[in-house]
């Protein structure tokens, strides 16, 4: 029995369909991550779960239970938002009691619940004071308080790092990371950051376009890509393609694709290009290619150099190269 | 913090067109008051000085608190001006927070509808209006007064609201909704507060025309306990003889309870806008 789940979900607005039968299920205690770009219907997605929004068909349950027609507050959901969302006339002790005062808890435990997400976060010093008064890495902090008083059965995050700096953004992941290890909750987590994905997840929903592209974990996703999509949403720099008949590959095969990690420069491959560019950053260096009229990253360990517009030749291990067909589908 | 430096004449300049606009916009206010304060013939003869031991006179003060029933007139105006503004705002906020939260059919044909008021202007309606309160027996009430300056105040501040509303963060309601809190409590705890500035900003707008209207208390509310101010002061302008003393005197009296309300709500005003820049 997994702690949420999803079954033929559909969604539409007017006459658009958002979401096309979403089927998923996430295990109790699994950090599940949808990833996708902006307007794939992620958050929608989201908020169906929350209840925030209804869905057209399909039904959604948490912990064993149909939840379809009950108000977000009752759904045993906690959720933090990407604006952080916090109540700016209270304080920040008053944000996080709110809902547990809502549902008629008694003061002792309200008191104690914030104690506890107080200490966590370590928000402590920080009570009596209104979020205006707080930074936007404290800001994010209370959210996540707010949503871990109510002791909720499964915890949705809403792109809760994109208003952060670069910074803050790489430590807010650790805590959360951290925190999840901790509290054992199931978390739902929206970001159209693959990074983030790759980064915090169990297991990771790549959704496009309304549809579910594919569902695994991180390192599946990235060795294993089921369609061009998810092969080229997921790893960083992206995944290179180029036309198939620059291989001898069989008929079918209409794509090939390359992490730019799997290739190395040398005189001698099958493929050659023009250096356009390199980016050096120290531990790696990127060198951009022309191929084909086409532009290829290529990733290499440590410093490097070439001479921008000399001809270089492409070399990758036989099983480095990703097979697709006309419609993108994969090729095994 | 190295501050902007300001040539000092364009500072001179800017300020001295302040000035001027200033002492401009308050002349015609400050000879009413001077006045209002002086004899009859004081007034006609030197209408700029400022009274002395001489010209000094209370008697158009006298005249006012004495004739008519000054207090009663300025409690009706009172009680309009507070009435209506308290339903405008309400019923405006209300009807905007809907236009802008929820998704239905005819939404933005409704939305038109509201503001359609803005371009037809009540007065078109006057003998209707009158007709109906002939008929429902609201002539000579001050509701039928609040009636009527609600409704014409309703399509501008749904106009101005629902723009406003739907700047406020659509996280922070699904934030209250998901905390358990009533689409009530949404609205009055976290949507309201956020729009105080408009709020404020649609009160001043229908405040002043509301308190110096002549039309419609002289159409539907005439009579001695619903007089308005405006209406109580034009006993004292005659065809042939008017009282300046008692006029000037009524106008700088009917001048006080508008600026009060101003001032609490230009503070929202300002306060509202200083802690969004701030933000």
């Amino acid at each position: 029995m997994g702690s949420l789940a999803l079954k033929n979900v559909c969604k539409s607005f007017g006459n658009v369909e958002v979401l096309h039968n979403i089927n998923l299920e996430a295990e109790e205690g699994e950090f599940m991550i949808f990833v996708g770009p902006s307007g794939c219907g992620k958050s929608t997605l989201l908020r169906i779960i929350a209840g925030l929004e209804d869905a057209t068909s399909g039904d959604v349950e948490i912990a064993g239970d149909r939840v379809n027609h009950l108000p977000p507050s009752k759904r045993g959901i906690a959720m933090v938002f990407q604006t952080y969302a916090l109540y700016p006339h209270l304080t920040v002790k008053k944000n996080m009691s709110l809902g547990l005062k809502q549902a008629g808890e008694d003061a002792a435990r309200i008191e104690e619940q914030v104690k506890k997400a107080a200490d966590m976060l370590e928000l402590g010093p920080y009570l009596d004071r209104r979020p205006a008064e707080l930074s936007g890495g404290q800001r994010q902090r209370v959210a996540i308080g707010r949503a871990i008083v109510r002791d909720p059965k499964l915890f949705l995050f809403d792109e809760p790092l994109s208003n952060l700096d670069a910074a803050l953004r790489v430590n807010t992941r650790i805590e959360i990371a951290d925190l999840h290890r901790r509290l054992g909750t199931t978390i739902v987590y929206v970001t159209h950051d693959q990074v983030e994905a790759m980064t915090l997840a169990d297991r990771i929903v790549v959704l496009q376009d309304g549809y579910v592209e594919q569902i695994g974990a991180p390192m599946e996703l990235y060795n294993d890509p089921d369609n061009m999509f998810v092969a080229g949403f997921i790893g960083s720099p992206a995944m290179n393609f180029l036309d198939a008949r620059l291989l001898d590959m069989p008929a079918e095969v209409a794509t090939i694709g390359l992490r730019p990690e799997a290739i190395s420069l040398g005189s001698e491959g099958p493929i050659s290009g023009k250096v356009s560019h390199l980016e050096h950053l120290g531990a790696d260096t990127n060198v951009y290619l022309h191929v084909d009229g086409k532009l290829l990253t290529v990733r290499l360990f440590g410093q490097q150099d070439f001479e921008v517009g000399s001809t270089v030749h492409l070399q990758f291990a036989p099983d480095a190269v990703y097979r697709f067909d006309k419609d993108g589908k994969r090729i095994r | 913090m190295q501050r902007v430096k300001h040539n000092p004449l364009n500072l001179a300049l800017a300020h001295l067109a302040l000035i001027i606009y200033t002492i401009i916009a308050l002349f015609p206010v400050l000879i009413i008051i001077i006045n209002s304060f002086k004899t009859r013939k004081a007034i006609f003869r030197d209408p700029l000085a400022l009274p002395n031991s001489e010209t000094f006179s209370l008697i158009g003060y006298e005249t006012v608190l004495k004739q008519g029933d000054y207090f009663g007139y300025f409690q009706n105006s009172f009680i309009v001006t507070v009435g209506s503004l308290f339903f405008i705002l309400l019923f405006g906020a209300m009807a905007a927070f809907a236009l802008s939260e929820y998704r239905f059919k005819g939404n933005t044909l409704m939305g038109l509808y509201l503001a359609l008021g803005i371009m037809i202007p009540i007065r078109l309606g006057t003998v209707a209006i009158l007709q109906f309160m002939v008929a429902t027996g609201l002539v000579n009430t001050l509701t039928a007064l609040i009636l009527v300056y609600t409704a014409s105040g309703l399509p501008i501040a749904i106009f101005i609201l629902s723009e406003f509303m739907r700047q406020v963060s659509a996280d922070l309601k699904d934030a209250g909704r998901i905390d358990g809190l009533s689409e009530y409590r949404i609205f009055f705890q976290l949507v309201l507060p956020l729009v105080r500035p408009a709020l404020a900003t649609v009160a001043v707008f229908n405040m002043i025309p509301i308190w110096n209207d002549l039309w419609f208390p002289l159409i539907l509310a005439n009579s001695e306990e619903t007089k308005t101010l405006t209406l109580g002061s034009q006993v004292f302008i005659g065809q042939f003889v008017t009282d300046w003393n008692a006029v000037l005197s009524g106008l700088s009296m009917a001048i006080l309870p508008v600026m009060i309300l101003y001032i609490i709500f230009s503070k929202q005003l300002i306060r509202g806008i200083t802690s969004g820049a701030v933000k």
